[in-house]
């Protein structure tokens, strides 16, 4: 059954991919897009990875559409026609999936107990967490406890990138320099 | 959106829920799935919802760019603080044990202010980017969608 749905969630993102790449409507792909988040939300549940399917869904397929809707109603609702249609990036792509997908050969399989990561420190964070913390969600115990500093750099990336959209193209700087 | 009867009924009807679900998802993080991350993510979007169903204007007169400024950065100093004020209780940055008398409790309330200012910074974020892009003028008509 699990594996059922795993194959069908793979072909689905396969099949969403695929026509993101070909659909030239940019408010479809948006869509798609959000689609695709979603199946990738479903496929980290089935992984038993409930957070971060959590945040697939709230940031992949909401606000990230919302944003793009908003880029798309800034710019061109169509993508452009290309000129001619070269083999070049379909080649480096092909490529790159390639190897991506030699990459993956060595990696230990999906839920292997030997697997490096969990022999070395996570076992301990599972063994010491209840004394230690004793919050339920293990995630959170590691997330926000064992690696508080890792968390305060993403909130910090998170900042920084606010405070960057908002000097680029915010435009709520009202304050101009008085004239003398 | 005016002429959307459907859409400005179902937001109506939305956004408490979702508002209250953002609230549950932060402080019910050490419980089950979700924390600050997605619950700045789920507060923000009670309010996108509003702004693009209604109108941007009301939702920044609601909240004004200089809160969502000052939220955006409150979030990372209260993470911050945090590790300081365990400093100064004896401890090492963002060591949550010396925080209360009992080393559980500071673990779970360092956690809980740790998480609320990562969800504040979130929202902050969130709200900066959104009115970023919609409070330009848009290039394509409302009817041309």
């Amino acid at each position: 059954m699990e594996l059922a749905a795993t194959l069908f969630l793979f072909f689905a993102l396969v099949a969403t991919a695929i026509s993101v790449a070909l659909v030239r409507s940019l408010f479809a792909v948006v869509m798609l897009s959000g689609v695709f988040s979603l199946l990738a939300a479903l496929l980290f549940i089935v992984m038993d990875a409930v957070d971060v399917a959590f945040t697939e869904a709230a940031v992949g397929a909401g606000i990230s559409s919302v944003l793009m809707l908003g880029t798309i109603a800034l710019t061109a609702r169509n993508e452009k026609k290309p000129e001619r249609y070269s083999l070049v990036p379909l080649a480096i792509v092909t490529l790159t999936g390639a190897m991506l997908i030699y990459g993956t050969l060595d990696m230990p399989l999906f839920g292997d107990p030997t697997a490096p990561v969990h022999t070395h420190v996570g076992a301990q964070f599972i063994e010491r967490s209840p004394a230690d913390i004793d919050v339920p969600n293990l995630v959170t115990a590691v997330l926000g406890s064992y690696r508080g500093f890792d968390t305060l750099g993403e909130v910090v990336v998170v900042f920084a990138a606010g405070i960057g959209v908002v000097l680029l193209i915010g435009g709520t700087v009202t304050r101009r320099r008085r004239r003398r | 959106m005016e002429h959307h009867l459907i859409l400005r009924v179902v937001t109506r009807l939305l956004v408490a829920p979702i508002l209250l679900y953002g609230l549950y998802v932060q402080w019910h993080g050490d419980y089950g799935p979700g924390g600050g991350f997605q619950a700045g993510v789920i507060f923000a979007v009670a309010f996108i919802l509003y702004g693009i169903v209604f109108n941007l204007r009301t939702l920044r007169e609601m909240i004004p760019d200089r809160l969502v400024h000052v939220l955006l950065a409150f979030g990372v100093l209260l993470y911050s603080g945090v590790g300081v004020v365990s400093m100064f209780n004896g401890g090492t940055f963002l060591d949550y044990d010396p925080l209360f008398a009992d080393r559980i409790d500071g673990q779970h309330y360092g956690i809980l202010m740790i998480e609320f200012g990562v969800g504040v910074t979130v929202f902050g974020v969130m709200m900066a980017i959104y009115y970023s892009f919609a409070g330009r003028p848009p290039s394509i008509d409302d009817k041309d969608w």
